[in-house]
């Protein structure tokens, strides 16, 4: 346990991994807007129906789920050598490799690379990883402007707001939230524009067009990196990631260091997998590779930045490094019954949901996100929708527990649950001291009226704000028996 | 067939109706129950909620307690979940293997009711009757950690008199979640108030399931609202015959 000690993690006042508020406080504001929880319900239902109904098609898919997990395991396995190896091939095709220990450096490196081109303005793509260090922040204190090209981060960027999901980061808007975005952001817009989704990419494809033709520089993040040849890939469904990744003459692709894959065979199992968990899609709409630099054709100053930011801590904990095989592909998001009711927002980092649950407080450190591995009710749905066989629920049991071991070991005062938890466990571990508790827990009896207790003191009024609770019977289950078999065990 | 009864501690202390049916049930059937006095609790809330080193002597003592028996039965998928799933991770965290391959063998031969019912005891119809209309939420922990399946809604389709009709959005969680329905009260009531409402589409006068855990959030929430539904352990209602409840 205490390798993980000392092991650096994502820093604290840049980038966007950490909330505000602890996740039942954030959730609580969440819960409150009747919108929101219309949008999502909407948005996740429509998507999880299309999910189940690709996956159905495919017989040999939980076949091609344990060859993406195997493929990331032995990846992460010797994550050091394929990441070498990757470096080695991007740099003997024209490409230049740096390396990042976390979000600061990450920063300094991208916004040195876009000075150095003399760009004032950069188009983007891809921009979850970008958006975990606060890359756009960084690039406009130093006066470059960054433009979101994706439609939905182009909605989250115009409308000064943050991302709810891995997918579709403006899942918590709807059609009518957007056209007012686009009215009163883009300035450039047609008054009469309707909410016709059709009428608002009209609109953002205007927009942007213009934007694409004028940029010098592409900033990109990455699905997969192949070590055996270099290829980098980008998976989008509108092709303005295309327009990023092939205009300009710099690219500059910044990626978690997880996401590499060994063999360009490899890819074959993710570009399965991928589509279906995430859009529903059999088949990705828009896969752009390309591998270090092609004379006379596209980016010619080619970079990959390669980022740890709390990486390597994950790796560090073997039950904990599963959280590194995630393709980003959001199907837990859309199954869990948590998310959908609180939002995105409520995980207070660019990773919500069940993956984020468990990503987000490996990068920072599990303090600085203690209450995000409580986020959930381990129902499960998360597992069985991964198509890289994730074991959520276990993560987040096993970062509790590590959480819970952390506080102890820094000797914090102890808190209310764990005198709680500690009495609990000693009376429980004796059947006599158990069945004493058992006999003092029948007083809950004067509380009740008509069989049902309605309201208890803290912590317990949590539970009757909303439910009643049965009072405790004259006998307990034990105490029964031994009236009614005193003959046997 | 000698079969031992964990009742879980939860049934234990505030739903002893559930043990007594269960132990009805298997008697009717022609087996013999025994109580194991020396029991306790899984640990299952302790282990959820971060507390492993706490539950440790949870574990040891399951497993002590029902290691000599070849046949352990519980009332409750989660509390099955969590020994089959948890007590072997729990030992090895601290580590003590020795105990955690005694906890995977205990694990083995430890059984959900419906389980017992259908793989161990190849019954479907146990001869019930129960004459009411009845709607069957399919708990997580039995539907993803124990792949019951459809074994309780079979078991429920041979009892007579019983009017089953289907759940929407049944494999959805509750809510419940343990220590999650204190720490996240509010997003825990959010899901109890969509499971309440697919449970009042269907006009059923009971809500069953296989976990008394998750059956007292909803019935908390359906009898706060005075909806008139109740809800009622699956063990219940197949120990209820014609001769009047439990046989």
């Amino acid at each position: 346990m205490t390798a993980f000690l000392g092991m650096p993690t994502a820093p604290r006042g840049v980038g966007h991994l950490r909330g505000s508020d602890p996740f039942p406080v954030a959730a609580r504001r969440a819960l409150a807007d009747s919108q929101l929880r219309r949008n999502l319900s909407k948005a996740t239902t429509t998507i999880r129906a299309k999910r189940a109904a690709v996956v159905a098609e495919v017989p040999d898919w939980e076949q091609l789920r344990e060859a993406g997990r195997a493929i990331k395991a032995e990846t992460m396995r010797h994550l050091d050598r394929y990441l070498e190896q990757l470096e080695a091939q991007v740099e003997a095709r024209g490409g230049t490799v740096h390396w990042a220990r976390d979000a600061i450096e990450a920063n300094e490196i991208v916004t040195g690379l876009v000075r150095a081109e003399g760009a004032t303005e950069a188009v983007k793509v891809k921009s979850i990883t970008t958006d975990e260090i606060g890359l756009n922040d960084a690039l406009a204190a130093a006066g470059i402007a960054a433009y979101e090209t994706d439609l939905a981060e182009l909605i989250v960027q115009l409308g000064h707001d943050r991302p709810s999901h891995i997918l579709v980061p403006a899942i918590h808007r709807n059609r009518a939230e957007i056209r007012e975005i686009f009215l009163r952001e883009m300035g450039d817009v047609d008054p009469a524009l309707t909410d016709d989704p059709a009428a608002l990419a009209e609109a953002a494809r205007l927009h942007l067009r213009r934007k694409f033709l004028s940029a010098t520089v592409g900033i990109s993040g990455a699905n997969f990196a192949i070590a055996e040849t270099g290829t980098l890939c980008v998976v989008e469904s509108e092709g303005n990631g295309r327009m990023c990744l092939t205009l300009p003459q710099t690219l500059i692709t910044v990626m978690g260091i997880e996401k590499v894959i060994p063999a360009w065979r490899d890819l074959g199992v993710f570009l399965q997998l991928l589509p279906r968990s995430s859009t529903g899609e059999r088949m990705n709409p828009y896969t752009s590779m390309w591998t270090g630099v092609t004379p006379g054709d596209g980016p010619q100053n080619v970079h990959l930045v390669l980022l740890d930011n709390g990486r390597t801590a994950a790796l560090a904990d073997e039950t904990g490094r599963q959280a590194l095989y995630c393709i980003r592909c959001s199907a837990c998001l859309n199954v869990c019954p948590v998310y959908e009711r609180a939002g995105g927002h409520a995980y207070g980092s660019v990773y919500p949901g069940p993956i984020g649950a468990v990503l987000s407080p490996q990068l920072t450190g599990i303090e600085d996100n203690a209450s995000l591995p409580y986020a959930s009710s381990l129902c499960g749905a998360c597992y069985d929708a991964c198509p890289v066989k994730i074991d959520i629920p276990s993560l987040l049991v096993h970062l509790r527990a590590r959480h819970v071991d952390e506080a102890r070991r820094a000797r914090r005062l102890p808190s209310a649950e764990a005198v709680t938890m500690a009495a609990a466990s000693w009376v429980m571990a004796d059947p006599g001291r158990y069945a004493a508790a058992q006999r003092a827990a029948r007083s809950g009896r004067a509380l009740s009226r008509g069989g049902r207790i309605r309201a208890l003191p803290p912590p317990l009024s949590a539970w009757t704000r909303a439910r009643d609770l049965p009072a405790p019977p004259a006998a307990t289950f034990r105490e029964w028996w031994r009236s009614e078999h005193r003959d046997r065990p | 067939m000698r079969i031992a009864l964990f009742i879980t501690c939860l049934a234990d202390t505030l739903f002893p109706d559930v043990g007594k049916s269960t132990t009805a049930l298997l008697e009717r059937l022609g087996h013999r129950v025994e109580f194991p006095h020396a029991q306790t609790c899984c640990g299952q809330m302790h282990i959820n909620t971060g507390y492993q080193r706490e539950a440790l002597p949870l574990v040891r003592r399951f497993v002590e307690t029902f290691e000599p028996y070849d046949v352990i039965v519980a009332p409750s998928g989660s509390c099955v979940g969590s020994i089959r799933h948890q007590h072997a991770m729990v030992a090895r965290r601290h580590p003590d293997e020795k105990l955690a391959r005694r906890a995977e063998a205990v694990a083995e031969r430890t059984h959900e009711l419906s389980q017992l019912l259908v793989d161990v005891l190849r019954m479907e119809d146990v001869g019930a009757y129960y004459p009411h209309r009845v709607t069957y939420h399919p708990t997580c922990h039995s539907l993803r950690l124990l792949r019951v399946g459809d074994r309780p809604l079979r078991l429920l389709r041979h009892v007579a008199g019983l009017d089953l009709v289907e759940l929407p959005e049944a494999e959805v969680c509750c809510g419940f979640g343990g220590t999650f329905a204190l720490k996240n009260a509010d997003t825990s009531t959010a899901m109890l108030a969509d499971k309440m409402r697919n449970v009042l589409s269907t006009r059923a006068e009971v809500c069953t399931a296989g976990d008394s855990s998750c059956l007292m959030h909803i019935g908390g929430g359906l009898s706060r609202l005075r909806t008139g539904v109740r809800t009622v352990h699956l063990a219940e209602i197949l120990a209820s015959t014609r001769d009047g409840d439990r046989g």
